[in-house]
């Protein structure tokens, strides 16, 4: 495999993502709102939380209470509505956060892979000297690097406006703990892969960018239910669970690619498009 | 003269459609081979079957001495495809489409841009290399596709309908490239085309291809002779009695048109046969109409080729 070949499929593709704005669109927008609006905003609506209800305040007890006892050591000191800062910021964000990689590399392999049928781009493509792998991976890369990158980037601006907008309330740096150390370098990219994994298999039934990326989303649904159990005390994204989790992520990514790198051949691409003359 | 392409019975089928049947060829370093046929007639499939994007159901193929099947990327970088539809990334402009297709095909980017450069002054786009291509028009996406098939200087050029879209001017620069490629660097092309007078002035050998079939094949010249009616005169008449003329040939079934365009005015009869030839100008000096000059026409790659599939439409 021609390491360069790769590398020339992946900035092509880069290159037309950078000038679409359908796609560049929401890879602006979701990112704005997950590292920056949303933690900014609790911040500084944080000293208002003890207006609240006392029937909330105490239902956040409950959620604390429910918590392993290791985390609710970590969150004795705090009073109810710097708990209910942290348990928001640090816990219920988290699988909510790992939604950025996951529709980073979706939107941009189905503008890789299915965008690329509907714009009646790809024969020329097959008409260059790369290989079936090398133009599968190089597509593959073009999806995944930048949603790494989204994540790490998206991390680090999250951690500094969760703990500058939370300063007045927590007074202290709280963010991250050992779960999201483990959450970025090694869950995120998972999440990346299985985004763009599912897109790829997706992007071969369908033909435009649009079917491909509203069919690709999906795969969100189960950390919406991350989320929804979290939020419900059901269950909590201790430090280990994370780790397992990001091991489970890899192998359905990895699974996912092999069908599609196996799937995806040359010869038969054409085939079903029925343009044969 | 070393043989460039060579298929041996090359067939391929989609499903129950076979879009390619036994085709047989043999073509030489250099030649500019002509494949003409109706759309659907199997000729972008041969394409796609000589480059190794399409697998086939039977038969074998050696290009440039490699099996298409099993060396397709090595392959791939010795020939340069021009496609049906220019398939541009029209989001891009001019240049970054050449520079993106340059890094593929494994150019160093001083090679690339250079080349990207000279071959958009020959095809008069330098002064819209920095627009996208969204905004060009279909002529100027079709040279810049042209562009994009020579930036890596191939052995083999594979041209799928070239100069569908352009202008006269265009057409005339499509046409001296290619002569000049073939003639001058010994590139093979491979001119597919519907377009009979282009494939009459340009190809040292045609094929005709009907519904995946090769119905003859041979130089312009052989095949006129051996496949043209061989019954077509030129025949000079007053013009003020051309229309009167054309409806008594009409009136007897001889098909008849006026020269028109031609630089020898008169009418043009089609006969059947040789012998309808002097009973037509019975016909007309009959009538009190004066014949000036009768001259046979050598049949043209068009009467062939509708002579050929005529035969094929009679045979279904």
């Amino acid at each position: 495999m021609n390491l360069n070949s790769v590398l020339a499929v992946a900035k092509r593709d880069l290159r037309n993502v950078k000038r679409s704005r359908g796609v560049l669109l929401p890879l602006i927008i979701v990112p704005l709102i997950f590292v920056i609006i949303l933690p900014v905003g609790l911040g500084l609506g944080a000293p208002f939380l003890s207006n609240l209800p006392a029937s909330n305040l105490e239902q956040t007890a409950r959620l604390v209470e429910q918590m392993p006892p290791a985390v609710q050591e970590q969150l004795a000191p705090y009073d109810t509505v710097q708990k209910m800062l942290y348990v928001v910021l640090v816990f219920l964000f988290a699988p909510m956060f790992l939604i950025l990689p996951l529709m980073v590399s979706s939107v941009i392999a189905a503008d890789s892979f299915a965008g690329e049928k509907e714009r009646k781009t790809l024969e020329a493509l097959l008409y260059t000297p790369t290989t079936d792998a090398e133009l599968f991976l190089g597509k593959v890369l073009a999806a995944w690097i930048p949603a790494v990158l989204v994540a790490f980037a998206g991390f680090i601006v999250y951690a500094v406006c969760a703990n500058v907008a939370a300063w007045p309330t927590m007074g202290h740096i709280f963010f991250p703990n050992a779960m999201w150390l483990v959450l970025i370098p090694w869950v995120a990219p998972a999440a990346a892969g299985v985004g763009l994994a599912t897109t790829v298999l997706v992007s071969m039934r369908v033909n435009t960018f649009q079917e491909a990326s509203q069919l690709g989303g999906i795969v969100v649904l189960p950390l919406v239910a991350v989320v929804i159990g979290q939020a419900t005390g059901v269950m909590y994204l201790s430090t280990g669970l994370v780790a397992v989790m990001g091991g489970f992520l890899w192998l359905i990514a990895l699974l996912l690619l092999r069908r599609g790198m196996r799937a995806i051949r040359r010869t038969t691409l054409l085939t079903g498009r029925g343009s044969d003359s | 003269m070393d043989t460039v392409i060579q298929t041996n019975g090359l067939t391929r089928h989609f499903g129950a459609n076979v879009a390619l049947d036994a085709l047989s060829l043999d073509i030489r370093r250099g030649e500019v081979f002509g494949f003409l046929g109706h759309n659907g007639a199997g000729k972008t499939t041969t394409v796609r079957l000589l480059n190794g994007i399409l697998a086939p159901t039977a038969g074998q193929a050696r290009v440039l001495g490699l099996d298409p099947s099993t060396h397709g990327a090595a392959l791939r970088r010795r020939t340069g495809v021009l496609t049906e539809t220019p398939a541009l990334d029209e989001r891009l402009t001019a240049t970054e489409n050449l520079r993106t297709y340059g890094d593929l095909f494994g150019l160093d980017a001083q090679t690339a841009a250079s080349r990207a450069a000279a071959l958009l002054e020959r095809f008069h786009l330098t002064d819209r290399g920095n627009e996208r291509v969204s905004g060009f028009s279909k002529g100027m996406k079709q040279r810049l596709a042209l562009c994009r098939a020579l930036l890596h200087q191939p052995e083999l050029l594979f041209l799928d309908e070239p100069t569908s879209g352009l202008d006269p001017v265009s057409i005339r620069e499509v046409h001296e490239l290619v002569r000049q490629a073939a003639r001058e660097q010994g590139v093979t092309v491979f001119l597919c085309t519907h377009n009979l007078v282009e494939a009459q002035q340009l190809c040292d050998r045609v094929a005709v291809l009907e519904r995946g079939r090769v119905m003859a094949s041979g130089t312009p010249r052989e095949l006129s002779d051996e496949l043209g009616t061989g019954h077509r005169v030129r025949i000079e008449v007053e013009p003020t009695l051309h229309e009167r003329a054309l409806q008594i040939l009409h009136s007897a079934g001889v098909e008849a048109t006026q020269a028109n365009g031609s630089p020898n005015p008169g009418l043009i009869l089609r006969c059947p046969s040789r012998n309808e030839v002097p009973q037509s100008l019975r016909l007309l000096i009959q009538a009190g109409i004066e014949v000036y000059a009768v001259v046979p026409l050598e049949a043209s790659l068009e009467d062939v080729y509708f002579a050929l599939h005529a035969d094929g439409e009679k045979a279904v």
